[in-house]
């Protein structure tokens, strides 16, 4: 398909800008303007809508196709939240940051107000600030937390690790390196957890900070976490708590509850804002007491007279992590999911989320190898191992799985199991829509002793075929050249 | 019946499932979370329909002041926004699709990123551009940390003009690294040259400014890109995109790093997000640039297509060496940048860029005709200016609130003795009506 700049033709023009009311200025001296306008694509309005909606129809998304990306949580994004958010467009951030002005905002500061607290709520901890635009934002915000928390205390300097598993997302270590930390890998046991003797190991009392997600990246609950977060507490280490697979516990346990003392939370995965091909998402980080000195300012604080006041005075505070309050858009989505399910609601998301991923496991178990065979909550991670004898990779499945209208699981993560295939159907996917999926996974696996070329071939049915991702690294054509 | 919110099992087909995977009950799908830890019971609410959960939201929405007519800004800015972006971005196929890890059912997103890097490139004059990063605020840390690995060095100046926010960010992600940032006070609201050369050496990585600044004030920064250069740093420019429509460009500037944040770019203010932040650069610096990157390639028919590329610097492959810890970024707000921008269209921004100009100057000449009133800077402006008032900035404005006015940002919180300085914002769509309706109750506060 053409670029839009390839569509362009000069003097042509998408929208009419309104009249001016008022005089032309003079122009401003020529050493401070541009030798000639920006080079953006001229084309009329409906040239646009085609362009854009042909686009549209080139992408796989969770309205036109099951999309079982493990780690990503693509459930269904309700339709009431878009109008909600909408809703909301008018307002200025600004307008609250004004002398007074939190006044003419207590709609959208009460919203930020109660979604912190029903966030508490769910996750155990005591208070929340909603500014952390994404979850690696918020993994990040909640490391400096940390990293504040041991400063307060004459610790900066011997504090100077960060714990992480090897099952871990890739976001957990990048965010503590950004913070400033080293990072200790601890590898998983044959349980399908960090290694318990080897963490033990790994703990001293330079060590910050420990992050886990759990369930973990193999969606195994850790029966070890009480003890994992009492050890790390022995050394004065902080228990991190990495948001992304909340979809599996909710009113089943608080991270809180069983030692964390610090959680980020991706409204765009467990609370249905959609992922907008890649963004926005939104990250708000809950705290334990101890943390609450530190968090990023301005807070929004109810006083004795029920309003919702800023606070920017906050001498401890590390700072803001973004310029205004977070994602607010996407926070008027999480928050209308959150009232629309209420607390049974949410319960049921869970439990059906983990019913959907263990009835999964249990059917495609004998066609795929499972390195970790136990109960499974959101998410089951196979291996194409077996495949893998007949030349065919856990890639080639998943092209296999675009020709026949699904988007692919998560390959090749977590980097723990071989030729990894990780699957989240999460809780709004239909029975009758996984036997079709578990179908379509079976006829691969069989495929791949009796025509492994045909899922070399794949994908066949899109407007390209595979890509070569070596050129583009090494060509690195990054912008239209003409 | 089921009326359990978007989770479609019957109970028949639960208990199918159930038999299937070999348990008796959900419940014992949930042994392994030891019963010591096993959550008491929520205190979140009962659920609701969506009609119910609408209304609320209607009433939320409602309990702020409405219909405010926007004199500030403050890094977000109150634009036309073209009907056609609402309705190409509400494509579902874009907005509930993720990050495309798999190009072949993911082109479409790819390519409008593709796209979109481009627009970046040719807005800023550079020549490498990411798929997006947060906001203005976090781009700021995010090149002055690109800067720092570019060049090795840990030394960090920022132009007291920069904004406020953005300068708190920056601090709040670096407070942990052994990295110094030195601050440059201000000069009645322009970069202050001269305090700059005092502190400006070899050891620096970047220097960051930003324009227009915070004042308001438009800036050429050709010759302190040079005189950084001499000295091995980077510079580093915060820029407002409507303004590049007539501006010159950082890369006609000789700037290395240009950020700035895509609000005004066909994004609602949504009370301060989402947006997205955008950063493009010198193409050596490829290798160093944070987030995600679409690149061009071929298929194995040699037909053109896009991927994720250069992803060996991303958390996902490289964990904690990456060059940053980026995942989701804003892809859909960027979406909304490049139809903003193909929509009004390479004469179109030029011309939107001149009629803020044209209110702006309206505004600054009406407003100054008010007894006391003066502007602060003697320097060229955009849509932004500062005004010295003959009282409180800040009395006023808060006075000023009450009659849905927003009138400007007051400077006294953020700059010391700048009490009675007021950053006046105006965009395309002020009328001439509202500025001077603005400009009666201005002289009518002050000379109460």
């Amino acid at each position: 398909m053409q670029l839009i700049y390839e569509k362009s033709v000069p003097g042509r023009r998408g929208v009419r800008l309104p009249a001016s009311d008022v005089p032309a200025a003079a122009a401003l001296p020529a050493g401070l303007l541009r030798s000639e306008p920006a080079r953006l694509a001229e084309v009329s309005e409906l040239d646009l809508v085609r362009h854009f909606t042909n686009l549209s129809r080139r992408n796989f998304s969770v309205d036109t196709n099951f999309y079982p990306l493990g780690s990503c949580t693509m459930k269904y994004n309700a339709k009431v939240l878009e109008n909600a958010a909408v809703l909301f467009a008018p307002f200025h951030p600004m307008t609250a940051l004004l002398p007074g002005g939190a006044e003419f905002c207590q709609g959208t500061l009460g919203m930020l107000h109660d979604l912190g607290g029903m966030l508490a709520d769910l996750t155990g901890m005591d208070e929340v600030t909603t500014q952390p635009l994404a979850g690696a934002h918020g993994e990040m915000t909640g490391i400096l937390l940390v990293a504040a928390y041991h400063a307060a205390r004459g610790n900066k300097a011997r504090k100077k690790y960060v714990v992480v598993p090897d099952s871990s997302h890739g976001t957990n270590p990048a965010s503590a390196s950004i913070a400033g930390y080293e990072i200790i890998t601890v590898p998983t046991a044959s349980y399908g957890d960090m290694d318990l003797e080897l963490f033990k190991k790994a703990m001293t009392d330079e060590v910050a900070a420990v992050m886990m997600t759990c369930p973990n990246t193999l969606g195994l609950f850790n029966p070890h976490i009480k003890e994992i977060s009492d050890i790390a507490h022995s050394h004065d280490a902080l228990m991190y708590y990495d948001g992304a697979n909340l979809n599996a516990i909710m009113g089943k346990v608080k991270p809180g509850d069983v030692g964390f003392d610090v959680i980020h939370v991706n409204l765009h995965k467990t609370f249905g804002t959609p992922h907008g091909g890649g963004g926005p998402g939104s990250g708000p980080v809950g705290v334990k007491q101890a943390l609450i000195p530190f968090l990023p300012q301005p807070r929004i604080i109810k006083d004795s007279q029920g309003r919702f006041q800023l606070d920017a005075k906050r001498p401890t505070s590390i700072g803001r992590t973004a310029n205004f309050f977070g994602n607010f858009g996407v926070m008027v989505k999480a928050y209308t999911y959150m009232i629309m399910l209420g607390r049974e609601g949410l319960v049921r998301v869970s439990e059906q989320a983990v019913l959907n991923a263990n009835y999964i496991k249990e059917r495609l178990k004998p066609y795929y190898d499972l390195p970790y065979d136990m109960t499974c909550m959101h998410e089951c991670v196979f291996s194409a191992s077996r495949q893998l004898a007949h030349g065919v990779h856990a890639i080639d499945i998943a092209k296999f799985l675009i020709d026949r209208g699904y988007h692919p699981p998560t390959v090749y993560f977590p980097m723990i199991v071989k030729e990894a295939i990780m699957i989240e159907p999460t809780e709004t996917e239909s029975k009758a829509t996984m036997d079709a999926f578990i179908e379509v996974m079976i006829e691969a696996a069989v495929a791949a002793e009796t025509d492994p070329q045909a899922l070399h071939d794949a994908p066949l049915t899109m407007p390209i075929s595979r890509l070569d991702e070596t050129k583009a690294a090494r060509e690195q054509n990054v912008c239209c050249q003409w | 019946m089921n009326d359990s919110h978007y989770c479609p099992h019957t109970p028949e087909e639960i208990g199918e499932m159930l038999t299937a995977i070999g348990v008796a009950s959900v419940e014992e799908l949930f042994a392994p979370i030891p019963a010591a830890l096993r959550a008491k019971a929520l205190t979140i609410p009962s659920g609701i329909s969506e009609f119910e959960a609408l209304a609320r939201m209607q009433e939320i929405a409602g309990a702020n002041a409405q219909g405010m007519t926007h004199f500030i800004g403050g890094g977000m800015y109150d634009h036309i926004i073209p009907t056609v972006i609402d309705h190409l971005s509400g494509r579902a196929e874009f907005y509930t699709a993720y990050t495309p890890y798999q190009p072949e059912c993911s082109q479409g997103t790819l390519q409008a990123l593709f796209e979109y890097q481009t627009a970046i490139c040719r807005l800023t004059g550079l020549d490498v551009s990411n798929a997006s990063l947060y906001d203005g605020g976090t781009a700021c840390a995010e090149a002055a940390m690109m800067a720092l690995r570019v060049t090795g060095r840990n030394r960090i100046i920022v132009d007291g003009c920069v904004n406020p926010f953005s300068r708190q960010v920056l601090k709040t992600y670096l407070f942990n690294l052994d990295v110094e940032i030195v601050e440059i006070a201000t000069l009645n609201g322009m970069l202050n040259r001269a305090g700059l050369a005092n502190v400006l050496d070899d050891t620096v990585a970047a220097v960051l400014v930003q324009n227009p600044n915070f004042f308001g004030t438009v800036d050429d920064f050709s010759a302190l890109a040079e005189q950084v250069h001499a000295l091995g740093g980077l510079l580093i420019a915060s820029v407002y995109p409507v303004s590049l429509g007539i501006l010159k460009s950082p890369g006609e500037m000789g700037v290395d790093i240009a950020i700035g944040d895509g609000q005004s770019l066909g994004n609602p203010l949504s009370f301060g997000g989402p947006s997205f932040g955008f950063i493009a650069a010198r193409k050596s610096f490829i290798r160093n640039m944070p987030g995600r990157i679409v690149g061009e390639t071929v298929d194995r028919n040699g037909k053109r297509g896009y991927v994720l590329t250069l992803q060996a610097r991303e958390q996902h492959i490289k964990r904690h060496k990456a060059t940053s810890n980026i995942c989701s970024n804003q892809g859909l707000c960027a979406l909304r940048g490049l139809i903003f921008l193909s929509s009004v269209g390479r004469q179109g921004l030029a011309d939107l860029a001149q009629f803020n100009c044209d209110k702006a100057e309206y505004a600054k000449a009406r407003l100054t005709q008010i007894p006391g009133v003066t502007l602060l800077q003697p320097a060229p402006t955009f849509n932004e200016f500062t005004l010295c008032l003959p009282a409180s900035a800040e009395t006023v404005v808060s006075g000023m609130l009450k009659e849905g006015i927003a009138a400007g940002v007051p400077l006294g919180p953020y700059y010391e003795g700048s009490d009675n300085c007021l950053v006046v914002t105006v965009t395309e769509k002020r009328t001439k009506k509202e500025i001077d309706h603005f400009a009666r109750l201005l002289e009518a506060a002050l000379c109460n």
